[in-house]
């Protein structure tokens, strides 16, 4: 069977591929959306700090023989509590002042990040091996799927959905939401307005840090590994509407997808296309697809 | 810090040869030799500062060896892989700081800039970093020297090799910018011309993470042999995801451009029984690893070809200028094409008119996991390309200084 | 300052511009007039960037289009097409120009972070077209652009010429910005950037207003870049690559956000460390530049000539 052209299979396959990536830029753009809905800060370092958790996990397998599962709950946690060191220290006194301010910030972390990286392992990159658990594949009919891929799908989807029912459903959630809104009466109400934004920035660069560790056994692990992949997620933040939690999640999926077709049907345009629709997306709705109007 | 102690090494290496002797040939008194290398960027595991070593090591065994009666300094930069920086550095050398020689000069943008530069000032360009074949054809010029390997060797050996055993149907993942179109072009004359076949191609983004996709398409096409025309972390990350889709070694993959550093950091797990060409490797023979173990001692890491080449590159240098007892470009590069070069690095290496060094290359296959007893043992040698065969021959050649 | 004061303060800035400008006049007998070229366009190229950032109130994370693109067309009309290069960084400067004008548009609709990303963004997809298209080289980059001879008269492969070609333009580029920023215009750009909806029930078309800044502060950049070509007889992909935009945000701020002579002040400094830097640091470029980012927004706002100026009133009222 063929769809315009192309073997229904190869196009399953596609798809599917697509799905995988759109998972990554999820988890991804969900912790920049988390972020920039209480902070309103873009994250520059978001890249770095997803460098970082894959960095950790491949650290902590080869110098302290830590495996990948242990790594999947501690690589976030330790880059979470570095993200919890930036807040505390520096992103704080940022917030009286322009939101410019606090993308120049994090611009400036994450050069300095990468660049101690690069000093202390080359650029060539480390190799981190997929878990003995997660290895092989199975055979679709259509296509080799590798069980480790499906796992990204699962893991990723999980933590977007788990991140989305807690802001949705729970008390913790509802405060959080109140404080994007207004924080001021939030804080009126007894909350600890300042600890909820640092808690809420150490869970956003957490993600990060989980989507490197997801990422370690599937691309080479090396100090510039984020930097290229971080202006796609900000397009996709920006066309899901930026600080619109589910829309983060639904375009980050939907973009993956997109991006599939792409490469089946005009694989040279695959690296513009999440552009072309974001400029298309704010020609139609400025606000982005999820988002508010201004 | 490695830099910092290797340029005080050099200065007292220097400093040793301050013996008064006839220098009134010598501009300035001294020969100066810029090694102008990525030591932050993407090359710097491959050229960077393991290239400022060599260099050192070059000079300090000339001047035990030679025992010239000139001066030589060794200074170095990094032009963070941008040309315009190259090009203002070499231009602030040759204008300013009497530097005879700017050299390594990785990435192919700043090697373009730099020989320009160099023709402009008449001083010498000693490239062992970049890669593409310009260097040599269109853009040559007869200061240049392009000396340890280019696209046009490695696609070549590694396409005629891999067509030859067999690998008669091939398929290119190509990066999608000038340079990765050439050296797919290049790889697929050489596939049909020794009764191979290319099945078609699919050109993925510049720089690109994720192939998966670029992959299924090369699977489907059902070749034997999947071509990668790119480079660095692009071909790292095509190979890794290649074995997890179970691509290889159902389909086996050729690496048009790859070095010894991208084998050490994919490992022998991922990249077992690949073909790859190299202008060098530390295990050939006891000389170079005489060598290498030398340079390991202190960068901690096997030298690359490009490193082995920067060495040898400014020895023969080095050796030119004793020869005519001057530093003057035209003569030194007069002698340099004249002498032929003969270390651990090449056997009877010599210097073409178009500017390219011409050597023996080597066929490599990537060991088994269980095949490899020590640390960087990575290569059994399959195959010596013979200098004649490795390099674009002069009659193909599109560089206006070759006379037919 | 009382108003009385005015006059005379008027007089002393005119005092210092007319010393600068006479000291870049003999300064490429003193210092490496490459060198010097080369920092004059990039304080070209972050002065323009302050017209926008600094006076409008608009971050834009993709100023390296500009710069990039007119330095590739300045080249290819200069190498290929063959024409003289005042025509050359003519050509790009419109080009720029134009390429502002498209950005602006789909970019103004949003402002702040929205506008810093959908900048950033579209430059990225210039980045993508430089990279693929075959004119430019893709990594190659544009090499081997001749200087050629101005009107068709002066060589300008000497370098004092060129020298003084780039002065002229620089001086040039900078007097347009200074009389911008001077002018009603720039008076309601600033209205804009401190209370927009007031400058809109004031009757402005503030849309149309923003539009014009960013276009002539493309237009700006892009002589920056051609120029830039011009001296370095290449044009390559970091031109237009997104470093290059945060760098020139990097040089603004550390010079002085919103200050007159600050962007030049901050690209001559980051210029001047990156070149001493080279051979000195190695790999630790990035981390220092990282570091001065950080250093700057943190403690150091008001950037070089921002805190000069407030040392200066400080004394003045004292």
């Amino acid at each position: 069977m063929e769809i315009f052209g192309v073997p229904s299979a190869l196009l399953g396959s596609q798809l599917l591929v697509g799905l995988i990536n759109g998972s990554f830029y999820a988890v991804l753009s969900l912790g920049l959306a988390i972020i920039f809905g209480l902070l309103n800060i873009i994250n520059f370092a978001h890249g770095a700090q997803y460098m970082m958790g894959a960095f950790i996990a491949w650290l902590a397998l080869t110098k302290l023989n830590i495996n990948y599962w242990v790594a999947l709950i501690a690589a976030p946690m330790l880059v979470g509590l570095f993200g919890v060191i930036l807040e505390r220290t520096m992103l704080r006194k940022l917030y009286k002042l322009d939101h410019l301010y606090g993308l120049l910030l994090t611009f400036g972390l994450a050069l300095i990040i990468e660049g101690i990286f690069r000093d202390q392992f080359g650029i060539s990159g480390e190799s981190y091996e997929v878990p003995e658990a997660l290895a092989g594949g199975i055979n679709l009919g259509f296509m080799f799927l590798p069980i480790y891929r499906a796992w990204v799908i699962v893991a990723s989807l999980t933590v977007c959905f788990g991140t989305w029912y807690m802001i949705e459903k729970t008390r913790l959630g509802a405060y959080l939401r109140a404080g994007t809104e207004n924080s001021q009466i939030v804080q009126a109400l007894g909350i600890n307005v300042p600890l909820l934004i640092t808690f809420t920035y150490g869970y956003g660069v957490a993600l990060a840090a989980f989507a490197g560790v997801l990422a370690a056994p599937i691309f080479q692990v090396n100090p510039l590994m984020g930097s290229n992949l971080i202006i796609v997620v900000f397009a996709v933040v920006v066309i899901g509407g930026m600080g619109s939690i589910l829309g983060s999640i639904v375009t980050g999926i939907g973009l993956g997808l997109i991006e599939g077709l792409t490469r089946v049907f005009y694989p040279e345009a695959s690296a513009v296309v999440v552009f072309v629709i974001m400029v298309i997306v704010l020609l139609l709705r400025p606000a982005g697809l999820f988002g508010k109007a201004a | 810090m490695t830099v910092k102690k290797l340029i005080s090494v050099a200065c007292t290496a220097a400093l040793a040869t301050l013996s008064a002797g006839a220098q009134a040939q010598i501009s300035g008194g001294v020969v100066k030799i810029g090694v102008l290398t990525d030591l932050s960027g993407t090359y710097s595991d491959l050229a960077g500062s393991g290239a400022v070593l060599a260099t050192k090591m070059a000079v300090e065994d000339f001047i035990a060896k030679e025992k010239p009666n000139f001066k030589i300094e060794v200074v170095s930069a990094d032009h963070q892989n941008k040309a315009d920086i190259a090009s203002n550095k070499a231009r602030e050398w040759f204008e300013r700081e009497g530097v005879d020689t700017a050299t390594e000069l990785v990435t192919t943008s700043v090697a373009l800039a730099v020989m320009k530069v160099a023709k402009e000032k008449e001083r010498i360009a000693l490239m062992s970093g970049p890669a593409s074949t310009p260097i040599t054809n269109e853009q040559c010029n007869d200061v240049t020297v392009h000396y340890t390997y280019d696209t046009y060797a490695l696609a070549n050996g590694t396409a005629k090799a891999v067509t030859k055993q067999g690998g008669r149907s091939w398929f290119f993942l190509t990066a999608d910018y000038a340079f990765g179109q050439a050296l797919e072009k290049d790889a697929a004359a050489v596939v049909t011309a020794n009764g191979g076949k290319v099945l078609g191609s699919v050109r993925h983004p510049f720089p690109g993470s994720d192939f998966s996709s670029f992959l299924l398409k090369a699977q489907s096409s059902g070749a034997q042999v999947i071509g990668l025309a790119n480079a660095g972390a692009d071909t790292t990350n095509a190979i890794k995801q290649a074995a997890e889709f179970g691509i290889t070694p159902t389909q086996s993959l050729a690496g048009l451009l790859m070095f010894i550093t991208d084998i050490h950091s994919l490992g022998l797990r991922t990249t077992q029984g690949m073909y790859l060409t190299e202008g060098f490797y530390w295990d050939l023979n006891d000389e170079t690893r005489a060598w290498s173990k030398r340079f390991f001692g202190v960068q901690k890491k096997m030298p690359t070809m490009v490193q082995a080449g920067q060495y040898s590159s400014v020895y023969h240098y080095l050796s030119a200028i004793k020869a005519v007892g001057t530093d003057d470009t035209k003569k030194v590069m007069a002698q340099m094409k004249k002498m032929p070069i003969n270390d651990f690095f090449a056997k009877n290496g010599t210097i073409r008119e178009d500017g390219r060094m011409v050597h023996d290359m080597y066929l490599m296959q990537v060991k088994k996991p269980s095949e490899s007893k020590y640390p960087w043992d990575y290569y059994n040698v399959r195959q010596t390309i013979p200098a004649a065969e490795a390099f674009q021959p002069l009659s193909q050649s599109r560089c206006p200084l070759v006379k037919k | 300052m009382s108003t009385a004061s005015q006059p005379t303060a008027l007089i002393k800035t005119e005092v210092l511009y007319t010393g600068l400008f006479l000291l870049g006049l003999i300064a490429p007998f003193a210092i490496y007039p490459t060198f010097l070229m080369k920092l004059f366009c990039f304080a070209l190229f972050a002065s323009a960037f302050n017209l926008l950032l600094g006076f409008a109130g608009l971050l834009s994370f993709g100023h390296a289009a500009f710069l990039g693109t007119a330095g590739y067309v300045c080249g290819l009309m200069v190498r290929d097409v063959g024409v003289t290069p005042e025509i050359g960084i003519l050509a790009g400067t419109v080009c720029a120009g134009l390429l502002g004008w498209v950005f602006g548009i789909l970019a103004i609709r949003r402002t702040g972070i929205y506008f810093a990303m959908i900048t950033l963004a579209l430059a990225q997809m210039v980045y993508f077209v430089v990279l693929q298209i075959k004119a430019t080289g893709g990594e190659d980059g544009l090499q081997g652009v001749p200087r050629g001879h101005l009107f068709g008269l002066i060589d300008l492969s000497d370098n004092i010429a060129m020298y003084y070609l780039v002065y002229a333009v620089f001086s040039v580029g900078f007097f347009i910005i200074y009389r911008t920023i001077h002018s009603p215009f720039g008076q309601i750009l600033k209205a804009i950037r401190e209370n927009e909806p007031r400058a809109i029930s004031l009757g402005y078309d503030v849309n149309k207003f923003k539009l014009m800044a960013f276009v002539i502060s493309a237009s700006l950049a892009g002589l920056a870049g051609a120029t830039k070509t011009l001296i370095f007889q290449l044009a390559s992909l970091s031109d237009v690559h997104w470093h290059t935009s945060g760098e020139v945000v990097l040089m603004t701020l550390l010079g002085g956000l919103g200050t007159i002579l600050g962007p030049a002040v901050g690209s001559a400094t980051i210029v001047t460390l990156q070149n001493e830097l080279a051979d000195k640091v190695g790999s630790w470029v990035t981390v220092i530049m990282g570091t001065i980012f950080v250093v700057c927004v943190l403690a150091f706002r008001r950037g070089i000539v921002g805190e000069i100026q407030a040392l200066i009133q400080r004394a003045g009222i004292r």
